[in-house]
């Protein structure tokens, strides 16, 4: 890692109050500052790597929260992650990672193949009886958690659904190419069918390439240099494939990494494909005068809360608001804190558990303050996490995506 | 640190509140001070007064050192221990209580600043002072280093807020100095002594403060001078027209070089200064003195002048002082911020200073602040890895802290003396002034276990 990035810090404290894991302990060990001090530390070989320093630096989200607070320019989170991925791909994958990001991931249909026991265990009553006898005490925490927060799949991923070409309604304006998601077409097929539609409305021929694969985050996750490489060129090389004006995805995480292709890897096509990525709400945003035409009065209340990788890692914060302000009857109120994490964080949720919970539980009581019936959000992390905190604690509040609710405004 | 010692401070704050492992330690061997750092033996977050009174009691036993710190944001090194006991106050965090007859608010002493702002003006009240780390600096630490802040000029500082204190002493025995009365003139002042104190006198478990009403109104105007003199003769012209501005900020041509790279906030590069000015009170008022501010920046040739009509104009014109720090820190790795103080009359000749001290010594300064209060900036930006640039730093500092002195200035204005300038101090308040400090110091604290080594 570059020793520049680290003494860059000039441990102002600015980071602070932006963090959600130092406002739950007030621990300069939980904060950006103290993480940054602690990489640097331990380059000196003022400390070692002790399974304490890797402990107090697995405590991060990697929100970027820190990012946006800092004066100089210094991303504790991303620095973190990159001294995490460094660390593991010096030791090598383990077996299990190995399965995972190499032979699972960057194939679409073995992990749709993946998940069918899950809808079959949903399907057929089983998780029913499960859940109500209590048996999934009997298997290890991560498991109860895991199985906790998948919500009702739906009957085929939209990958398996949707066709290669939607044409443009009306005078054709140009053409995007959609990057769908994993977690979006497993999970949230009916977010982005109707993110698909928003584009084609508007007057988008909208090209959803079926063999593009995972966008490749889960490989930095878990120090996977090379997947993640090759999950880029790959997709790089099937969008290349096509004349697109933009890139569009509705999943915050994936427009991050894909918005990062251009540094990971070397030549014009990687920098060309990420600067044509765009969020859905970007390009809706450009188009506000057609939506306005579009849209149809809906008497609620919203409320939006900003996911990292959108606000953090990409900067969009003023888009998404402007989108749902434009919906006729829609009342919006801004949320206390709406671009802090929500504690989901990939799979921090599963595997820093209390922590989770205890930045899930600030955020739903912001939700509580705001008064809204609708909570809007746009990425599939925030979403499995906040569903699964407002079945528990809020359960009149419904979740939707950005594209969902203005679909839902459409057809009113 | 002896085992039993750490065993009886567990016992007091639990384990969980009891660092000892050597990854804490390190992280808690900095503040926001370059340059200086130092290992503490253990580190406590007490989470009542009780707490604290008992932790003193173990430590003015026991012989050890006990260093307060809230957030951590000292730039003089002042929350650092040398193998003592840090205590921590972040988890002391209630605003007890906010006396909207008496105007007055009282707060343990780890509340952030901004949440107190948030608290008092969601009632229609205001609490002025303002440092630049407000949104994470803690009241505790703003009352032991007096900090200040933009709003100095017009509103005065911590210590012109402070009505009340409640300090746990070296032994452990309580104090209370003031309350909420205006007029108090029972025996000693105590309460002016306790601020800025720099934890060497006591531990501040209460803190009653001052509440005045939320000015109704803001009008916010930028200025950019060709000539650093005519913007300085603005300074003490304004002054002079009986306007006080709530802020009278100032950024010079270094710093408007670096925020204009950076940011691109529409500065020309060919001016010497800018001033950011903005008048509160009652709209009436604020009119009147919105336009003679206006009128005086023109007579003294500012090649620009703009008044905001709306909020979102209002943020834009204040955006090149917000992003001065920024703009600056992003240059070099490493970034020495000052605080020498003059009077304001004084603040051209000062620049002047400034700028041949960095040209002799060949380092980069750049120079924003309080240009109302005297309370100016300069900022060296260099590199931690080149000692020698790093002794020109220093060399170039010295020189600017005795024109500071010598014109009837201090060498701290605002971020306190602690470690970092100790060497200074006997040059500004002289043998008698030590020898009185020193006396103080002894009748709070006989023993010496309150953050020594700090002040003098």
């Amino acid at each position: 890692m570059d020793y520049v990035k680290l003494i860059n810090c000039m441990r102002c404290g600015m980071c602070l109050p932006a963090c959600p894991t130092y406002r739950e302990t007030f621990l300069e060990t939980a904060s950006p500052r103290g993480r940054v001090a602690l990489i640097r530390k331990l380059q000196e070989g003022e400390l070692d790597q002790s399974e304490r320093l890797l402990e107090y630096l697995s405590l991060c989200l990697d929100c970027q929260a820190c990012a946006s607070a800092c004066p100089c320019g210094v991303n504790a989170g991303e620095l973190v992650a990159e001294f995490t991925c460094e660390r593991k791909s010096d030791s090598g994958l383990g077996f299990m990672e190995n399965l995972i990001l190499r032979k699972l991931v960057p194939h679409p249909d073995r992990l749709e193949t993946s998940m069918a026991p899950m809808r079959l265990y949903q399907n057929s009553g089983l998780q029913k009886l499960v859940r109500t006898l209590g048996l999934l005490k009997m298997f290890p925490k991560p498991l109860e958690r895991m199985e906790g927060l998948l919500p009702t799949l739906p009957s085929r991923p939209l990958r398996q659904e949707i066709h290669e070409i939607t044409p443009a309604v009306g005078t054709e304006l140009g053409t995007v190419g959609f990057f769908l998601g994993c977690v979006m077409s497993l999970i949230f097929s009916d977010a982005s069918r109707a993110t698909i539609r928003l584009l084609s409305l508007f007057g988008y021929k909208v090209i959803t390439p079926r063999n593009q694969v995972c966008c490749g985050a889960p490989n930095m996750l878990g120090g996977d240099l090379i997947g993640l490489n090759e999950a880029a060129r790959t997709n790089i090389e099937i969008f290349g494939g096509y004349e697109v004006d933009f890139i569009v995805t509705d999943c915050g995480g994936c427009g991050a990494e894909l918005k990062k292709y251009g540094h990971h890897i070397e030549g014009e096509p990687a920098t060309a494909f990420s600067a044509k990525v765009r969020d859905i709400s970007q390009v809706l945003a450009m188009n506000a005068e057609t939506l306005t035409l579009l849209l149809k009065p809906l008497k609620q209340t919203v409320t939006y809360h900003d996911p990292c990788h959108i606000a953090h890692c990409q900067g969009i914060r003023k888009e998404p608001r402007e989108l749902l302000k434009l919906v006729p009857g829609l009342e919006y109120k801004e949320l206390e804190s709406a671009d802090a994490c929500c504690g989901s964080a990939g799979t921090y949720n599963i595997t820093k558990p209390e922590m989770s919970d205890l930045i899930l539980q600030r955020k739903l009581d912001t939700v509580r303050a705001s008064g809204a019936d609708i909570l809007v959000t746009s990425n599939p992390g925030c979403l499995l996490q906040l569903k699964k905190g407002l079945a528990d604690s809020l359960p009149d509040v419904k979740l939707m995506h950005l594209t969902e609710v203005l679909a839902l405004s459409i057809d009113s | 640190m002896q085992p039993s010692f750490i065993k009886e401070l567990q016992t007091i704050v639990g384990g969980q509140y009891t660092l000892t492992d050597r990854e804490s330690l390190a992280v808690y061997g900095y503040d926001s001070t370059p340059e200086i750092e130092s290992l503490p033996g253990v580190v406590l977050l007490p989470g009542s007064v009780d707490e604290v009174v008992r932790i003193m009691c173990h430590c003015h036993g026991a012989g050890l050192t006990v260093t307060p710190r809230g957030s951590g944001t000292n730039l003089s090194g002042g929350s650092l221990s040398a193998g003592g006991v840090v205590v921590q106050t972040s988890r002391m965090n209630r605003i007890i209580e906010v006396d909207e007859e008496n105007l007055t608010a009282t707060v343990e002493p780890g509340v952030v600043t901004s949440a107190l702002h948030r608290e008092v003006e969601a009632r229609g009240l205001f609490y002025p002072p303002d440092p630049g780390s407000m949104n994470i600096s803690t009241m505790g630490g703003n009352v032991a280093e007096n900090s200040g802040g933009l709003r100095g000029l017009k509103y005065g500082v911590t210590a012109d807020y402070v009505m009340g204190l409640e300090t746990i002493l070296a032994d452990g025995d309580t104090l209370r100095t003031g309350g909420k009365v205006v007029k108090d003139v029972a025996g000693y002042s105590l309460n002016p002594l306790l601020v800025s104190s720099e934890g060497t006198l006591g531990f501040f478990t209460g803190i009653t403060v001052k509440l005045i009403p939320k000015p109704q109104g803001k009008i916010t105007m930028l200025a950019h001078f060709p000539v650093l003199q005519d913007a300085a003769m603005a300074v003490s012209a304004i002054i002079a027209a009986k306007v006080i501005p709530a802020t009278l900020e100032f950024l010079d041509k270094v710093t408007i070089k670096c925020v204009e790279d950076y940011a691109h906030v529409g500065l020309p590069l060919d001016v010497d200064a800018v001033l950011l000015i903005e008048v509160d009170g009652h709209p009436v008022v604020i009119a009147e003195e919105a336009a003679a501010v206006a009128e005086i920046c023109k007579k003294h040739r500012c090649s620009f002048f703009q008044t905001a009509r709306t909020p979102a104009e209002a943020l834009k014109l204040t955006e090149a002082r917000r992003t001065a720090l920024s703009a600056l820190a992003r240059l070099r790795p490493t970034t020495i911020l000052e605080d020498a103080t003059v009077p304001r009359s004084c603040i051209a000749a000062m620049l002047k200073v400034i700028q041949a001290s960095a040209k002799k010594h060949d380092v980069v300064i750049g120079t924003f602040g309080h240009a109302g209060d005297g309370n100016l900036h300069p900022t060296c930006l260099t590199d931690e890895r080149d000692k020698d640039e790093i002794k020109r730093a220093h060399a170039a500092f010295a020189e600017i802290f005795d024109a500071a002195i010598a014109m009837g200035g201090t060498i701290t204005g605002e971020h306190g003396v602690g470690l970092a300038k100790r060497k200074y101090l006997p040059k500004l308040v002289g043998e008698s002034g030590i020898r009185v400090m020193r006396g103080i110091k002894q009748a709070f604290d006989p023993k010496g276990i309150l953050n020594p080594g700090k002040i003098f």
